[in-house]
C-alpha cells in the first residue's frame, strides 16, 4: 500500500491563525464554487454583455436578496482572492520584500472589499 | 519543460491551479472597480461593457471562464483529498475527471460566449 500523502497546501501546525486561514481558503472556495460560477452563467449564458448596460445592473440590484448574495461574493472573494495571493507571495519572497508585499495584499483586500461594498450597498433602486 | 518534468499530473494540476487562481486575481481588482463605475462614473462603465461586448472581450471572457471554472473544479478536487485522505490515492482519476467536466460543460458555454465574435446566432436562448 502506498502511503496517504497530502494534496492541497498542508493544514498548518502551531498557529491558530494560519489554520483559521486554511479552514476559510476551503470554505469560501466553496461559497464561491457556488456564487461565482453563478455568476459568470448569469452574466455569460443567461445573458450577454452585449445587452447589459446600468440599467441591467440597476435593476437586477432592485432585490435585496440579490445584493446580499451579491455582497457575500465580494466578501468570499476579497478573502479568497488576497489570501490566495498570500500563499504565492510568501512561496517566493521573504524578508522585508515578503512583508511589504503581504501588508500591501492586506491594503488592498481592504480597498476592493470597500470599493465593492459601497456600490452594492449604495447604488439607489431602480424608479418604478 | 511542464510536460516533461516528473512531476506529473499533480505537478500539473497544481500549476495550472496556480496560474488560474493569480489571473482570476488580477480581473477581480479590475471587476471590482469597473463595477464601482455604475455609481461614480455610469457612462465610462458602459464604456467597460462595449469592450466586454467586443470579439477581443469575449476572447478575454472564454479565458477568464476556463481559469474560473478550472480553478473551481480542482479546488474541489483539493478539498475532497484534503478531508478524505483515502482518496489521494486516486488523485489522477479526479484530475482527469476534472478535465471531463471541464469540457463537457465548457464547451457549449464558450460557444455561447464566441459565437457573436463570428457573427454567429447564440446557441441558447434563455429569454433573459
Amino acid at each position: 500500500m502506498p502511503t496517504i500523502t497530502r494534496a492541497g497546501r498542508a493544514r498548518p501546525q502551531g498557529s491558530s491563525f494560519e489554520l483559521a486561514v486554511w479552514y476559510l481558503m476551503r470554505l469560501t472556495g466553496l461559497g464561491l464554487f457556488v456564487t461565482a460560477l453563478g455568476h459568470f452563467l448569469i452574466t455569460h449564458l443567461l445573458s450577454d454583455p452585449s445587452i447589459q448596460d446600468v440599467a441591467w445592473v440597476s435593476e437586477r440590484w432592485g432585490s435585496i436578496a440579490w445584493r446580499t448574495v451579491d455582497w457575500l461574493m465580494l466578501t468570499f472573494v476579497t478573502f479568497h482572492a488576497f489570501m490566495g495571493m498570500r500563499v504565492v507571495v510568501h512561496d517566493y519572497t521573504r524578508g522585508a520584500l515578503k512583508t511589504v508585499l503581504t501588508m500591501a495584499l492586506y491594503l488592498g483586500a481592504l480597498v476592493i472589499f470597500a470599493l465593492g461594498t459601497m456600490v452594492v450597498a449604495t447604488l439607489p433602486f431602480p424608479v418604478a | 519543460m511542464l510536460l516533461r518534468y516528473r512531476g506529473g499530473e499533480g505537478m500539473l494540476a497544481w500549476a495550472f491551479h496556480r496560474i488560474a487562481g493569480v489571473a482570476i486575481w488580477a480581473f477581480i481588482l479590475l471587476h471590482v472597480l469597473d463595477i464601482w463605475l455604475v455609481s461614480v462614473n455610469p457612462e465610462l462603465y458602459e464604456e467597460v461593457l462595449d469592450i466586454y461586448a467586443s470579439p477581443i472581450g469575449r476572447v478575454g471572457e472564454t479565458l477568464l471562464g476556463a481559469a474560473l471554472f478550472y480553478h473551481a473544479l480542482n479546488g474541489l478536487r483539493i478539498i475532497i483529498m484534503d478531508f478524505w485522505p483515502a482518496t489521494t490515492r486516486y488523485h489522477k482519476q479526479l484530475w482527469y475527471g476534472v478535465w471531463v467536466i471541464f469540457f463537457i460543460i465548457g464547451l457549449p458555454v464558450a460557444w455561447q460566449i464566441m459565437a457573436p465574435a463570428f457573427g454567429m446566432a447564440q446557441p441558447f436562448d434563455f429569454g433573459l
